[in-house]
């Protein structure tokens, strides 16, 4: 009886997973990608996390905003203070007004000053109607919580990348309502399939300094990287404080156990 | 019970002013406990437990936290990103409320199981009811405050439902939401009202304990205690036990906070609220989803004066409030399942019911889940409304034991 209760109580714990799976569409499964930030022990490569922030400054910053990350918090990476000035440097953001109390300059525009490590990413775009303008209508997401915003997180923005494909597979295409879409780009991970992003992933997308082969893979497994750090930069901490506390609770539950069953000893229950 | 004599002189002045240390010895040494209690006891302790956790890590948060539409979002980004264990705190409470829930529904059903409801502890049971009630309304607003996609669509959802009233539906709607959409006045009594109910919580659990403390705690023979050898003081033997009890529990709490502290939740509250994007599929909390599902099987008007929506929102509410009528409607003789062989199983099927309807909660709102919610509501409501009556007239019990002791002293001499 206490087996099929606990049996019980297993099944709804997991139940709650898989309960909020929905949506008749299809999509395989997704792409194979194995991270090392996966795991109880996983933690980030900073290597990785370094070639996928090369990534998105040279290629998703010209669409995509980073909006909670400060360029300060780029010292995890293992880059040093004034790297992170010389990065923080290459934008500029808005001033208010200057010295004078002037909101505009003499040519009618804003004034601006370099980014510092303390601001956050600087937007590419000054507004989402500015964006959407530049991409055909669609607004480019901010990227800071991707990874936490779609379900299967990463592994999903991995397929999403990869997932661009010429071919529209039997499965996708004999599907009621299915309809091609000629100014989209096909992706097999993507709900509804057509989506606004021109592929973005190619061998030799960037110029690697460490020697790390320059895949279309190997890119898109270090953006994804980066992405996770950007909306988990606390889970190298979090997964080793939790190693200490969970021994910790270890010991101590085992002392309590020991501490009962000494009270217990000479009590029939 | 007298009470004890102090000895230390500062103690016993104190004392015989503001009896606080009787107080505290009536409910720890002085108190008899039956003493063949098994693990299921040790919810009510962890409940207890959660729910202080709640309240400690939740006044932290609320300082760092903004109540405003524009600001809600991001301030609780700061919070995990740029406060020192902020994302500590927040993935504690965020996941404390799932760990609530679970031990909250395993101590009702273990009420369930036992017939704890029974005579004399009808409004010990009644208050735990209302515990629950109250903790969803907690739940449910605190889900609203981090101001994602489903935070904002979750609350229009569940407040349109009290549309559904007639003549009072739509001004309860506008009091709640403070206007004519959600949005910041909804934001900001809502936060309110997250803030307030965990110590009316504090105050109804204090009236839950003071029944137990007066009608005593059952036990898994549903055997009413009768000489002292049925007892053992509550301090140090249930102490230890509740202690290594919390020890195991932390462990599966924690387990979750450092390693899948999103499991339970749902990706899209990490979309910033958009009142003109609606999701795709709008979900609740997963401890809302059995409820959700009775929600909506009702797809029908009853009759010609109940609108499906109307009968939704009441079967919903019904199928808490049923558990209240639970003393009356259970007339056996017998409290614990242990001696009730027909019964027994039928509460492995509610059991079995409720989950499936979680499971159903969860799905959109299409056949063939409509069908099997709609069956499954059935069954829920047969269960409490007709097969528990009649079972409770017409199953023979097994015998039950003398009395506690005996039944502990023959199992230790087999
Ligand atoms: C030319 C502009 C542009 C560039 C460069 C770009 N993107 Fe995008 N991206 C978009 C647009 C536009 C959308 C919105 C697509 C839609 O909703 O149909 C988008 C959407 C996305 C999404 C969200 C998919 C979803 O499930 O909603 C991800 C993830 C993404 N981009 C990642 C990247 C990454 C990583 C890079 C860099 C390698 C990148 N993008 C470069 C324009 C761009
Ligand atoms: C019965 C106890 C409580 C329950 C069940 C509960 C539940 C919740 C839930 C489900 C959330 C949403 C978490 C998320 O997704 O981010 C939340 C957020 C919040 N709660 Fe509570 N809560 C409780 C007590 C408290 C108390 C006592 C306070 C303050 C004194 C508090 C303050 C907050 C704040 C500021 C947030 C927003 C920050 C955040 O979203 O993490 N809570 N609560």
């Amino acid at each position: 009886m206490r087996k099929l209760m606990i049996a019980a109580v297993a099944a709804f714990t997991m139940s709650m997973g898989t309960a909020q799976a929905a949506g008749g569409e299809y999509h395989p499964d997704f792409k194979e990608a194995s991270w090392s930030f996966q795991g109880i022990f996983g933690q980030y490569d900073q290597a990785q996390l370094r070639r996928g922030f090369q990534i998105y400054n040279e290629v998703c910053s010209s669409c995509h905003g980073l909006r909670l990350v400060s360029y300060r918090n780029l010292s995890a990476l293992g880059f040093n203070e004034d790297e992170i000035k010389e990065i923080a440097a290459e934008k500029s953001v808005r001033v208010p007004h200057d010295e004078t109390g002037a909101e505009l300059n003499d040519d009618g525009e804003f004034f601006t000053r370099e980014a510092a490590p303390h601001d956050r990413f600087v937007n590419p775009f000054p507004n989402d109607a500015a964006a959407k303008d530049a991409n055909g209508g669609a607004l480019p997401p901010d990227l800071s919580l991707m990874a936490k915003a779609r379900m299967g997180g990463p592994d999903y923005i991995y397929s999403f990348l990869m997932g661009y494909a010429e071919e529209i597979p039997e499965e996708v295409s004999s599907q009621k309502g299915f309809a091609v879409n000629e100014d989209k780009n096909f992706n097999l991970y993507f709900p509804g399939y057509y989506n606004s992003m021109p592929p973005q992933i190619y061998d030799e997308l960037v110029e690697y300094e460490d020697g790390t082969p320059m895949t279309a893979q190997q890119h898109a497994l270090d953006i994804v990287a980066f992405l996770n750090w950007a909306a988990e930069p606390e889970l190298d901490e979090r997964k080793s404080l939790g190693l200490k506390v969970m021994l910790f609770l270890l010991v101590l539950t085992a002392m309590l156990y020991a501490l009962k069953r000494k009270i217990w000893a000479n009590v029939k229950h | 019970m007298s009470s004890p004599e102090w000895n230390n002189p500062v103690i016993k002045w104190v004392d015989s002013r503001l009896p606080v240390f009787s107080l505290m010895h009536h409910s720890t040494a002085g108190y008899p406990t039956p003493r063949n209690l098994s693990y299921w006891w040790n919810f009510g302790s962890l409940a207890l437990t959660v729910l202080i956790v709640m309240i400690v890590t939740g006044i932290f948060l609320v300082m760092n936290y903004t109540p405003h539409v524009d600001m809600a979002f991001d301030s609780v980004e700061r919070i995990m990103r740029d406060v020192n264990y902020g994302w500590l705190l927040r993935y504690v409470h965020m996941n404390g409320a799932s760990m609530f829930f679970i031990v909250v529904y395993i101590h009702i059903f273990r009420g369930f199981y036992y017939g704890s409801y029974q005579a004399p502890r009808e409004l010990l049971w009644i208050l735990g009811v209302i515990i629950m009630l109250i903790m969803m309304g907690t739940a449910f607003m605190g889900y609203v405050l981090p101001w994602g996609q489903m935070s904002l669509w979750g609350a229009t959802v569940i407040t349109n439902l009290f549309s559904a009233f007639p003549i009072v539906g739509d001004f309860i709607v506008t009091l709640l939401w403070g206007g004519f959409s959600v949005d910041n006045p909804t934001l900001n009594r809502f936060f309110s009202l997250h803030y307030l109910l965990p110590f009316v919580l504090v105050g109804v659990v204090g009236l839950h304990l003071w029944a137990l403390h007066t009608s005593k705690s059952g036990n898994p023979l549903g055997i009413e205690v009768k000489q002292p050898e049925d007892t053992i003081p509550f301090h140090p033997y249930y102490t230890i036990k509740d202690l290594f009890g919390m020890g195991v529990f932390f462990m599966f709490f924690l387990a979750f906070v450092f390693w899948a502290p999103n499991y339970m939740g749902h990706p899209d509250n990490y979309i910033p609220a958009d009142p003109m994007v609606t999701p795709a599929h709008i979900v609740p909390e997963w401890y809302f989803l059995p409820f959700y599902a009775i929600l909506r099987a009702i797809t029908f008007d009853i009759f010609w004066f109940i609108p499906a929506k109307l009968g939704g929102v009441l079967a919903m509410f019904a199928s808490i409030l049923v558990w209240m009528a639970l003393p009356w409607l259970d007339r056996s003789k017998v409290r614990s399942c242990k001696f009730r062989p027909v019964y027994k199983w039928f509460f492995w099927v509610l059991l079995a019911d409720f989950i499936f309807l979680g499971y159903l909660g969860g799905k959109p709102a299409e056949q063939p889940y409509i069908i099997m919610a709609q069956l499954a509501t059935a069954y829920y409501f047969a269960h409490f409304l007709i097969i528990l009556p009649l079972m409770s007239k017409f199953e023979t019990s097994v015998e039950l034991p003398e009395s506690i002791a005996s039944a502990v002293l023959k199992k230790g001499d087999a």
